[in-house]
């Protein structure tokens, strides 16, 4: 076995044990509230297998993840620390909600618009951060942050003052025209055209990333600028473009969601996929291909802790501590760091041998 | 009799990659003494001072210090030992006050243990400290307020005021101006006076003979030999420095140089602190030869090759490749003119340790339409093209796939010059080709630039390393203090005695004999 | 309306609710002069501002005063501090990582134990806070209009601006400051004589943990006397914003973390005169990205200065 191999496997490992610690405390967590903690505990495993509309809920929120978690891993691989994905998603959802309300197009093309124009919009909104970077070395990671809080606000106000349908009895937009709609592909679930669009994306990042000459460039700058400078690779540029197509994608995911759950624009807060995109992001270690299985565990586990706070006395919000550990122990370094080095060199000395015996 | 203070005795450091930088070393330092320690680059002298000052753990040898046998395992051991370093790149903070940088970790403090900083008391301990030393400094000023020179005394007042009675100097006066240097040695000779025992590092052998009582000179890992400085002439020590063992003899025809390629005319260039480091350097290099510019490092190579290429801007002066200038173009342009970099940095520059050996090799080409397959890059083609590479290089790698921090230096820098030395190269720009690597990888670099020379490129050769100036080079330019001090037009007619004292600084041409640099 | 606008905006209430607002920003902010100064990227001022804010009202409950409030906020954000310690520091997670994932392992506890102790989600209604005594200074509440901005405020407000000249003690005055300070520098100085560079980088944390504590613990026991989820809100982003724009010194950093207040007390009025406060809501984070701008440049230049200067 080569030390490379060795490594994949260790992180891989890794991955499974952070995972199970994380699921030890949250076996704790129940223990504490719960008055019937094994039955609680089973409900949150295996509640989202126990019928097909659960099976449908965990795809359902599979897709937006997905979305988000493929915006992360392409920003990330660069080194950017973006936490834009938030406002792309966000802002996409909402402006391009305009777009199917007052405009009117064939049904398809008006779909196309709608998640053409979230391309834009979350494109152009993590630029604002890119640029800010580029131009002055201003800290992506803070600029985008501050970003996120304007954009809560702007939807709130865009919401309640520029679409709002007074007769709606709530904050809620106009109704979307049915023609931007996205169709449900499997009757009795919600499961829309989006999954398409999402499968697309993922095999299109997966592409630009390690097939093509932009993804190279992303990956060199991720892993070394001087070495990307010394190349010839135009850095700033590449800090750019990664950031703002990690934006599109984010954007593009804002659009399917509108377009393929919802009626109208409803959301005065913002829905917590770009953080949870971190999570996904880093589980999948960058690596569009994985994103899809890691946005479905953390769907899985999500629809798990909503179907246990329904049927049990168990808060959702405890999967934040799962995801939180999870995130903590994945990004550790040195964890188990002593470990794998011993791996790795045991596993040289016996090759030595190896070779010293067949002299 | 003099008291030996410190002994160093046979001394042997291998590192992880298998580089022997010390072998069999000894070093005797008598106490009270200005001590020289000589050598080229690469000879073991920061090595054996890492030794000693616990930064390296030698494989065998002893080290006692006032007549008792020590295990060094640490700097702080070191320092409680008495043994101070002054590092050629200051250990300081600039936003903190001289007073400051000199106390931090040892900080005096009111009311007891857990009280506040004693500022009062800790100014007038560095105060008393620069008088007792001879110092002018005002402890209260911030030290990135502070000529070099003053930051230097800084350096050194802050290994002896916890208590530094054996002081190492990493050539000191590369940083200083002739007034600065001066003005150390009356402060130096000071300390000794004192009773301080000094080792002094320096390839500047006229700074030797004026300051030094003895020295010790290293060469390729072994020490040579200590003699008392009044005994001997400057070019005695020049001698045991650079004699060489010609390990390497690499065949080469003389060349056949055509057409000039690369043309530099007056490069001047200024760092940060705005210290003139190239002074009006011009040269030009040829198809089909070698040009090697030999020198001490730090002597403004390094900034030559990375203007040419295009990491540094070029500011004043002209470079052009065939005909064309370098001016404002991008390092991608520079290189699709044909120009390839050796960079001397190979861990931050040469390659990225992370990415697999065939991302490594495929940096500089793989955006070409060669490599084009619709929109997507021609990975078969690219793969194939690697995986040749690897076998033409001699890589030991696993696979391509393998991440490059897994090889060993030698095969890393075969990686480098995989990617280098393919591909339409008129211009190669090597640093430091083969510095630090074993001896396999080295005689393979050197046989492939004489190829390549052979094969019609033009070869701009930037080496510390005597033996690679003289084995490679066709003519050689020797470079000190940013000039050019000598220009050989035919490189077989040198020997390393020669080269040796024109490098040191010891002799210089005229500027007629070396106006023949340039062809035109 | 213009006029009413104007009159209720430039009013003395205005000054003294800016006051309110600047406080739990400013203490968070004098927080994470710390660990900038040390050179660390602290992303967690948020969720150590949260869990103490619960561990406040936590500790009044069941502590039964508001010392035992106090206390109980600060053992829970120095607590959540060393977790980021533990993770960012001695693990060595890429910061920005672990301090997101820590505030959203917060976010989860803090409703979690809420509903643990209480049955509820949102809002601790069922758990008895203590709020923070007012004081009225003597001599100057009898000042007419500056009597009126100054006096009256809670204990902590004053505390806050106390902290600003304790904490420029601890940085400037103390050994563990100049340790800091030289860390955040040049580590390898610091190292070279006998500095430990990852204990001095989690004590940097633990500082910041004290005081963001203190900012959590204004929240839920002084600007509100319960705890209610994500009742942060931002803040804790702010306040490195308001670090950043000051420069990481202290008074710097109080005069932005002021001007932050200020920005927050315009909105809410202009809020109450039924004006779109979302859009006022966004003023306080466009001026840190203008901040942020403003840095960045002045740096280029501070740098450039130097290297012309010498």
């Amino acid at each position: 076995m080569t030390s490379k191999q060795i490594e994949k496997r260790f992180d891989f490992f890794k991955t499974v044990l952070c995972v199970l610690i994380s699921f030890v405390i949250a076996f704790i967590l129940i223990l504490l509230v719960s008055k019937d903690p094994f039955e609680t505990f089973k409900v949150f495993l295996i509640g989202p297998l126990q019928s097909v509309r659960r099976m449908a809920n965990v795809i359902e929120l599979a897709i937006p993840l997905t979305f988000c978690g493929v915006g992360v891993a392409i920003m990330y691989s660069a080194n950017q620390f973006s936490m834009i994905t938030q406002s792309s998603f966000f802002l996409a959802a909402c402006l391009s909600s305009w777009f199917a309300i007052y405009v009117k197009l064939p049904r398809g093309l008006h779909s196309l618009l709608v998640i053409l124009m979230g391309a834009i919009i979350g494109g152009a909104i993590a630029a604002v951060p890119a640029f800010m970077k580029v131009k002055w070395k201003a800290s992506e990671v803070v600029s985008s942050l501050m970003l996120n809080y304007i954009v809560n606000n702007f939807v709130a106000y865009f919401l309640i003052y520029v679409f709002k349908d007074k007769d709606a009895g709530f904050n809620a937009s106009y109704e979307f025209h049915k023609s931007a709609k996205l169709t449900v592909l499997i009757k009795g679930t919600r499961i829309h055209t989006g999954i398409i669009v999402c499968a697309l994306v993922v095999v299109f990042a997966y592409l630009l990333l390690y097939k093509t000459k932009w993804g190279y460039a992303i990956r060199a700058v991720g892993q070394n600028q001087d070495f990307a400078k010394y190349s010839g690779i135009a850095v700033a540029s590449v800090m750019m473009y990664s950031q703002i197509i990690g934006g599109i994608i984010s954007g593009i995911g804002g659009s399917v969601e509108m377009m393929g759950l919802f009626t109208r624009f409803t959301w005065e807060a913002p829905p917590t996929y770009g953080n949870d995109a971190l999570m996904v992001g880093i589980l999948a270690r960058y690596n569009p291909a994985m994103v899809p299985l890691s946005a479905l565990f953390l769907a899985y586990i999500r629809t798990g802790a909503d179907v246990m706070s329904r049927v049990t006395d168990m808060p959702i919000e405890f999967v934040f501590i799962i995801q939180g550990v999870v995130i903590m122990l994945v990004a550790a370094d040195m964890f188990l760091a002593k470990w794998k080095h011993k791996l790795i060199v045991k596993n040289a000395q016996k090759q030595i041998a190896v070779k010293e015996v067949a002299k | 009799m003099p008291e030996e203070i410190l002994l160093m005795d046979n001394i042997t450091k291998v590192y992880a990659n298998g580089f022997v930088a010390n072998k069999d070393v000894t070093l005797s330092v008598n106490k009270g003494e200005i001590h020289a320690l000589c050598g080229e680059n690469g000879a073991g002298k920061s090595t054996l001072m890492k030794v000693l000052f616990g930064s390296e753990t030698p494989e065998e040898g002893r080290i006692v210090i006032k007549g008792e046998e020590v295990k060094i395992n640490n700097p702080l051991e070191a320092i409680a030992l008495g043994v101070g370093m002054v590092w050629q790149h200051f250990m300081l903070c600039p936003s903190l006050t001289i007073a400051e940088n000199l106390i931090l970790g040892m900080e005096p403090k009111k009311f007891g243990k857990f009280g506040p900083l004693n500022m009062a008391q800790a100014n007038k301990v560095a105060q008393e400290a620069c008088e007792k030393y001879g110092f002018k400094l005002d402890v209260t000023r911030k030290v990135e307020e502070l000529a070099v020179g003053n930051k230097q005394k800084v350096e050194i007042l802050k290994a002896l005021i916890r208590g530094a009675e054996i002081l190492i100097l990493d050539e000191p006066t590369a940083v200083l101006t002739p007034q600065e240097t001066a003005e150390l040695f009356v402060q130096l000779r000071h300390l000794k006076e004192l009773g301080h025992t000094i080792i002094f590092i320096s390839h500047h052998l006229d700074e030797v003979k004026e300051l030094c009582d003895r020295l010790t000179v290293l060469r390729l890992g072994k020490s040579v030999g200590t003699a008392i400085v009044a005994d001997v002439t400057q070019q005695d020590i020049s001698r045991m420095m650079v004699g060489r063992d010609v390990m390497l003899k690499i065949d080469k025809t003389k060349a056949q140089p055509t057409e000039t390629v690369l043309k530099i005319r007056d490069l001047t260039y200024k760092d940060e602190e705005g210290r003139d480091i190239v002074k009006g350097f011009s040269a030009s290099v040829r198809k089909g030869e070698i040009v090697g510019i030999a020198g001490v490092e730090g002597n403004g190579q390094r900034e030559i090759s990375e203007i040419i290429t295009g990491l540094l801007p070029l500011n004043n002066g002209e470079i052009t490749i065939d005909g064309q200038s370098i001016r404002g173009k991008s390092i991608r342009q520079i290189r699709e003119m044909g120009v390839a970099h050796i960079s001397e940095d190979r861990m931050t520059y040469g390659c990225s340790e992370n990415l697999s050996v065939k991302d490594n090799i495929i940096s500089d080409r793989y955006y070409k339409k060669d490599y084009k397959q619709g929109p997507l890059m021609n990975n078969k083609k690219l793969d194939s093209e690697v995986d040749e590479l690897i076998k033409e290089f001699l890589v030991k790698c696993g696979d391509r796939n393998e991440p490059v921090r897994m090889l060993s230096g030698g095969n890393m820098q075969k990686v480098v010059v995989a990617r280098e030395f393919s591909g339409d190269t008129r211009l190669i720009v090597a640093n430091q080709p083969t510095r630090g690597i074993d001896v396999g990888a080295t005689e393979f670099i050197r046989r492939k630039l004489v190829e390549l020379r052979d094969g019609g490129a033009a070869v701009l050769l930037i080496t510390a390393d005597l033996n690679e100036a003289l084995e490679l080079s066709d003519s050689l330019v020797v470079m000190c203090g940013g000039e050019i001090v000598a220009y050989f037009e035919d490189a077989s007619q040198v020997t390393d005695f020669i080269l040796g004292e024109y490098m040191l600084g010891l002799k210089r041409m005229s500027d007629e004999e070396i106006g023949r640099v340039c062809y035109d | 309306m213009l006029e009413q606008i104007f009159s209720t905006l430039f009013s003395w209430a205005t000054l003294k609710a800016a006051l309110r607002f600047t406080t739990p920003i400013l203490l968070a902010s004098l927080g994470a002069i710390f660990t900038a100064r040390a050179g660390v990227l602290n992303l967690n001022l948020e969720g150590t501002m949260l869990a103490a804010a619960l561990g406040g009202v936590l500790g009044c409950h069941y502590g039964g005063s508001l010392w035992t409030g106090i206390l109980a906020a600060i053992l829970v954000g120095v607590l959540i501090a060393a977790i980021l310690a533990w993770d960012g520091i001695y693990m060595k997670s890429n910061m920005v990582l672990a301090g997101t994932a820590l505030n959203t392992f917060v976010s989860g506890l803090t409703i979690f134990v809420l509903f643990m102790i209480t049955g509820e989600k949102g809002t601790s209604t069922k758990l008895t806070s203590y709020k923070m005594p007012s004081i009225d200074i003597p001599l100057i509440k009898d000042i007419p209009v500056l009597g009126e901005i100054l006096s009256g405020h809670s204990i902590l407000t004053y505390f806050a601006f106390i902290c600003v000249f304790i904490a420029a003690f601890l940085l400037f005055k103390t050994a563990i400051g100049l340790r800091i300070r030289a860390v955040g520098e040049n580590s390898d100085a610091a190292e070279s004589v006998g500095v430990n560079v990852k204990r001095i980088k989690a004590m940097s944390l633990i500082i910041c943990g004290f005081f963001a504590s203190l900012g959590g613990a204004y929240l839920s026991m002084d600007y509100v006397t319960w705890f209610q989820r994500e009742m942060t809100s931002g803040r804790g982003f702010i306040a490195l914003a308001a670090m950043n724009l000051g420069n990481s010194h202290p008074v710097g950093t109080m005069l932005a973390a002021m001007l932050f207040g200020a920005a927050e007390a315009i909105a809410t009025i202009l809020q109450s005169l039924k004006i779109p406060y979302q859009l006022v809501l966004m003023i306080p984070y466009f001026v840190t990205l203008i901040g942020l701008i403003v840095y960045a440049i002045r740096r280029e230049a501070k740098i450039k200065k130097l290297r012309m200067s010498r």
